[in-house]
């Protein structure tokens, strides 16, 4: 995307997405029926989405699979799924994958 | 709505009440608006639009999943699919707060859950089990939400000031994908949505040469095909 000007276009427009979402069956006066394919096919899509970007950002670097085991990413996201699956806290998860993180960044220069 | 509106509004023992049941958990939120001023500003998004994302946008998952496609330039449509796609669990909320407020005015009741996170959610259900309008729901609403309001923004400008201080070398904006990486965890909870949890992911790397980012959206197919395959065996087997 080129350009400041583009780029808060964008942004604006995410920020229409997040009202039509969080309003979706408050826009209309009349009471909606929920169709039950749209009930079933959502619950699959919100983590699919979140899936679908974390992945590459872990494993790939220019669009390539990683080649090597000695890269930070890996090593941080090993230690934070720990956690999670550990204490099942969202912060916890974070502070120590970025914890892991900084030290095989700064320590080791991985 | 007129200052006196307002001020009884503020006022009422319930907006406190709706402020104070979010507090146990405004650690969690104010460290994660926190995880993304910073990544916003590591990401290549300048101060001003990091500010405008931050204040427009307002859903810390959307904001975290479009940091990587807009730093590669994907294109807008791409973009705000994922943002819709991350987003889609409001729409399964909407249905919840229309019981509550869908007698209040449109434009009021848009209003006031365009503010409405996930959390505020969980509280406000907890809070008034009986899907029934009472008037002392919209103070507490308004607490609750003010607070998170407040809770998330503040971390997320100071992490946005403070982001240029930190050498773009440590990474720090992995810290959003870890962040999303927790949230996704938290989505898993059974057997289904694992697989397409796993789906998701490898077809997201396997597609990746696409053009446009379109593995993002191929992913989302493929998951979502599974995920219903997998519910019709189910459904065959019973």
């Amino acid at each position: 995307m080129t350009g400041d000007w583009t780029t808060a276009l964008a942004i604006i427009g995410m920020g229409v997405i997040t009202a039509l979402t969080r309003g979706f069956f408050l826009i209309s006066d009349r009471e909606m029926p929920m169709p039950g394919w749209l009930k079933e096919g959502l619950r699959y899509a919100p983590l699919a989405a979140l899936m679908a970007v974390i992945a590459p950002e872990v494993v790939m670097t220019d669009g390539h699979l990683i080649d090597t085991w000695r890269d930070a990413r890996l090593f941080a996201v090993a230690a934070g799924s720990a956690y999670f699956f550990w204490r099942r806290g969202i912060l916890g998860t974070i502070v120590v994958g970025t914890a892991v993180m900084l030290s095989l960044r700064i320590g080791l220069g991985w | 709505m007129r200052f006196a509106e307002l001020s009884a509004l503020w006022r009422h023992p319930e907006f406190r009440r709706g402020a104070r049941d979010i507090s146990g958990v405004t650690l969690g939120i104010s460290a994660w608006g926190l995880v993304t001023g910073v990544a916003m500003v590591k990401s290549g998004l300048s101060v001003p639009l990091a500010l405008l994302m931050s204040f427009v946008v307002f859903a810390g998952s959307a904001q975290l999943a479009a940091l990587p496609l807009l730093a590669s330039g994907a294109p807008m449509w791409v973009l705000w699919a994922t943002a819709f796609c991350v987003n889609l669990r409001f729409i399964i909320f909407s249905v919840q707060w229309r019981a509550y407020f869908g007698q209040l005015p449109r434009a009021r009741r848009l209003c006031m859950v365009y503010f409405a996170a996930d959390l505020n959610y969980v509280s406000f259900v907890q809070r008034f089990p009986d899907p029934k309008p009472a008037p002392e729901q919209e103070p507490y609403f308004w607490g609750g939400v003010a607070a998170t309001w407040l809770m998330w923004q503040v971390p997320s400008v100071i992490g946005i000031v403070l982001a240029n201080e930190v050498p773009t070398s440590w990474g720090l904006g992995f810290a959003g994908v870890l962040a999303l990486l927790g949230l996704a965890y938290s989505l898993l909870h059974d057997r289904s949505s694992y697989v397409t949890g796993v789906v998701a992911g490898c077809a997201a790397v396997a597609a990746y040469a696409l053009p446009l980012r379109m593995n993002i959206l191929v992913a989302i197919a493929a998951a979502v095909a599974v995920g219903l395959m997998m519910a019709q065996r189910d459904r065959a087997a019973a």
